[in-house]
């Protein structure tokens, strides 16, 4: 039995330790507001906070995540990260919305390490965050208007 | 019969399903409406039920993809419908005839069903309003809509639409030809921006796309699939693969026949309780192929035939005078050569699909763009007569990104034939390194021109041709040339005016499946064009806006069927749509302004301008770069868009952004190759998109029109690829003919 702490419940699986935590939360946990993208850490569309810090939970064993706190999309909501979703709304971000949970962790993330990035900063955080319907430019209007509040 | 109700007999011809276009109204199915008058829920038309609190529920019956349909629709139904937009709710179609054409591609949705959708709201608002006038006892002429209440015009009496309801789908509708539109003017949301219909649900990771689907005891499969299309399974040893905890079965899928169609390419399917399991399981797969005859197929070699090809005269498409009659002068002729290579759709969400199968009936859920083709294939595969089809419920999913990928029902019918094998559920899902070797790929194109400056500074005998694997190849394998409706694609449509031309195309043999992706062949011949006319103009010295310019000549409507033609106008009639050369103008001028393009900039920098009018819509677009120590920096870009009446101006904004970022993929990085009839690329470290990183400050400039809509989907894309291979030549002299530009210049 593997035991996993997702946003803030501690749950008991009988899982692989070696399977990647995305296809724990999606296939056991029904958490699915956190995507499959490419399989291997390239696009971020997968992308959950381990302690506050944005991972790839396609590439991240089980194994690796026991005693540490993960939160999902779908666990996103304290003050600070709220505002992230807020924003999101506001600059009316998502076409298709696929990639826009993995966004908003790494955008929430960002924000939480840096309470002020710059656009050079902006960028450097989410380019492992790939959306292919392009909203790159509300991405980031909507990360700098967040965090000016 | 007798559940048809003042039906026309065009109409029972669109219901029959004998016209695919049609929507119907007039039709009230008496089960239905027992089971929704007690839940009180009132159903004025398959698009419109009110119940008595007056919540509308409105139906959007075209799939969603990012391009914001779900939004569209319903917003074009209640402004006629004259409803509060804060009493809608969206139910997605499933898919049946009755709704009409559900196929969302092409950019179709609004430019060519606009008038019906607005026919729905408008025909439940008159039943509406002859209810209250029923209850009044006055004429309807009395009586008005406006806000979710009917209003007597002089007492100022008014009821609710939740009132009205049970009244109002009792009447017989009436012929929505009957039923007068509103005037542009009276529109109330049409043209205003709204809340996206699912925004909240997206942002708070709710929203269900088709990977989302979970059912009790549902199998998952991973499919190893032929890595050469036409290949076969040898031989295959399942044996380790089954050891893997989770895995329940590995099974062979049928071998499919050419033509390739949209069907499944077969393979070794292995299914397991969970998609790590089948992942793992899969790997251990051993499979003895038998490649087939498309396994000479190398990419490159490929593009040097296109090429010698389109150097050569080909078959005339249309022709104008006689160009070979013509002896060119060589000094102020120009010839080029452009090449565009395999391009994958890449969407975020891979092809996914889950059926079920319990007793008679076939339940899927799926993420497609066309519902109804892939609901009439599921009821071929299950050997069910066509009329049987409705045995099939097909629920549309929301689609994470699609560009074409997802018209193609492939994926379902792999999940059709899994579940029917095992007696279970099954959920497909394709894996990123899946999507990218086995898809559905923009051919590689190889497209000339050659024109010639004449003295007086006109350009004049032009020669055009192209030649790509034609999507045709799919459905009959014979077929080596592309249809007239794909050589309408920015090709034998050009807005020029000229005395002689003549376009031409090749035939080609075809190697992977190609399909539709955003904007299809506009992709290739827009990105020729684009490169042409900018080599012009510096060949003739002068700027590509006045090049442009000078090409269209005076205001008029083009005609391509002049030549000869059967130019299809992206099926749109060509009256409400003409090739209108003043709109064109009007454009070019606009994006070279609020661009400022022909401004003085420091050296190494440069901007370059293109255009295209595709599915009815014109686009231009203008992106400026620096080229320093052999590396392009994208530094700013613009739209412009004429798209006639807009409906929801945020999402055609957000479209024409998307647009500049799929085109700068496209342009910069995007590139399948084949060695061996196998795809090399896998995921996206060796066939890259673009990152956020890679995205410069983006313009859209909206033109404010009163025309009939045009598309948004995909008419953003054609012009980008060539404004930024043109702004490197002015930034740099370097000519790109030959995408993707990473092939010559750091990116």
């Amino acid at each position: 039995m593997i035991s996993l702490t997702v946003n803030n419940k501690i749950l008991k699986l009988d899982i692989e330790p070696q399977m990647p935590l995305l296809y724990a939360l999606r296939d056991e946990l029904k958490l699915t507001g956190t995507k499959f993208g490419c399989g291997a850490g390239q696009c971020g569309a997968c992308t959950v906070h381990l302690d506050g810090q944005a991972i790839r939970s396609c590439v991240t064993p089980v194994s690796v995540v026991v005693d540490k706190k993960i939160t999902t999309i779908e666990g996103l909501g304290g003050n600070d990260d709220h505002k992230i979703q807020i924003a999101w709304k506001e600059f009316k971000v998502p076409q298709c919305g696929y990639c826009q949970s993995g966004q908003m962790m790494s955008a929430s993330a960002l924000l939480k390490q840096n309470s002020n990035p710059t656009e050079q900063e902006i960028e450097s955080f989410m380019q492992g965050n790939i959306c292919r319907c392009g909203t790159y430019k509300r991405i980031k209007a909507a990360i700098k208007s967040a965090a000016k509040k | 019969m007798k559940n048809i109700e003042n039906v026309s007999r065009r109409d029972f011809l669109k219901l029959s399903g004998i016209s695919a276009t049609a929507f119907m109204l007039g039709v009230n199915l008496p089960v239905s409406k027992v089971q929704a008058e007690e839940v009180g829920k009132h159903e004025l038309n398959f698009f419109v039920s009110i119940d008595t609190n007056g919540d509308v529920t409105l139906v959007c019956h075209r799939s969603e993809m990012g391009q914001g349909i779900r939004t569209s629709v319903p917003q074009i139904i209640a402004d006629e419908l004259e409803a509060d937009w804060s009493k809608i709710s969206v139910l997605q179609a499933k898919a049946d005839r009755k709704y009409g054409a559900q196929g969302t591609a092409g950019s179709a949705s609004i430019r060519n069903y606009f008038t019906t959708i607005r026919q729905t709201g408008a025909v439940a608002r008159d039943m509406l309003e002859q209810a209250a006038a029923n209850i009044w006892q006055v004429d309807k002429s009395a009586v008005q809509a406006k806000q979710h209440y009917v209003h007597h015009k002089t007492t100022g009496k008014k009821i609710g639409y939740g009132e009205l309801a049970k009244h109002a789908a009792k009447l017989t509708p009436p012929d929505p030809k009957t039923i007068k539109l509103k005037a542009n003017a009276e529109f109330s949301l049409i043209g205003k921006d709204v809340k996206q219909v699912d925004l909240d649900n997206i942002v708070e990771g709710n929203a269900q796309y088709a990977q989302d689907i979970q059912l009790d005891n549902m199998l998952i499969a991973s499919i190893q699939r032929p890595p050469v299309v036409g290949g076969k399974v040898k031989s295959f040893d399942a044996t380790e693969a089954k050891k893997i905890k989770g895995v329940v079965d590995v099974i062979q899928l049928k071998e499919r026949p050419f033509p390739v169609n949209v069907m499944p390419l077969s393979g070794i399917a292995v299914l397991a309780t969970n998609t790590w399991a089948a992942i793992e399981g899969r790997k251990k797969l051993k499979i003895q192929w038998d490649h087939g005859n498309k396994q000479v197929h190398n990419s490159e070699s490929f593009k040097k035939e296109l090429i010698t090809k389109v150097n050569q005269q080909g078959k005339t498409v249309s022709s104008k005078g006689d160009v070979y009659a013509h002896k060119y002068n060589a000094q102020n002729t120009l010839e080029a050569t452009y090449t565009v290579p395999y391009i994958n759709h890449a969407p975020m969400e891979t092809p996914a699909a889950t059926a079920m199968i319990d007793g008679g009936k076939c339940t899927i859920w799926a993420g497609t763009q066309n519902p109804q083709w892939a609901q009439g294939m599921v009821a071929q595969e299950l050997g069910l007569k066509r009329e049987d089809a409705n045995k099939v419920e097909l629920n549309v999913t929301l689609m994470g990104g699609a560009f074409g990928r997802k018209s193609k029902g492939d994926f379902i019918i792999e999940a059709v034939e899994l579940a029917k094998a095992t007696g279970r559920p099954v959920k497909v899902i394709w894996s990123r390194e899946d999507d990218m070797q086995h898809g559905f790929y923009h051919s590689s194109a190889a497209n000339y021109f050659k024109a010639e400056i004449l003295d007086n500074g006109k350009v004049d005998n032009l020669i055009s041709r192209n030649a790509y694997p034609p999507i045709g190849w799919l459905f009959n394998d014979k077929t080596k040339a592309p249809s007239d409706s794909q050589l309408s694609l920015g090709f034998a449509d050009l807005p020029f005016d000229l005395n002689t031309l003549s376009y031409e195309n090749h035939e080609v043999d075809s190697f992977v499946r190609p399909g539709w992706v955003r904007s299809v062949a506009c992709i290739n011949n827009g990105f020729a064009l684009g490169s042409f006319v900018d080599e012009l103009a510096v060949k003739a010295q002068i700027p590509t806006r006045q090049m442009w310019l000078d090409l269209i000549g005076s205001d008029r409507v083009v005609d391509p069927t002049e030549n000869g033609f059967k130019y299809s106008n992206y099926n749109l009639d060509p009256k409400a749509h003409p090739i209108d050369t003043k709109r064109i103008k009007h454009l070019i001028n606009l994006i070279s302004e609020k661009a400022n393009v022909e401004q003085k900039l420091p050296h190494g920098q440069g901007w370059g301008i293109s255009f295209l009018r595709s599915f009815g819509s014109f686009v231009a677009a203008a992106t400026k770069v620096e080229v320093k120590d052999k590396k392009v920096t994208v530094l700013e870009m613009h739209t412009a868009v004429d798209c006639g009446i807009v409906v929801t101006p945020d999402r055609v904004k957000a479209q024409m952004e998307g647009a500049m970022v799929f085109g700068l993929s496209i342009a910069l990085m995007g590139e399948i190759t084949v060695d061996k009839g196998i795809v090399e690329q896998s995921n996206f470290h060796d066939y890259p998109v673009t990152r956020i990183n890679q995205v410069p400050k983006l313009f859209v400039h909206l033109v404010e029109s009163d025309a009939p809509p045009g598309g948004i989907g995909e008419p953003g894309v054609p012009p980008v690829a060539p404004s930024i291979t043109n702004a490197i030549y002015h930034a740099s002299k370097t000519r790109i003919r030959d995408l993707p530009i990473n092939k010559v210049f750091q990116i």
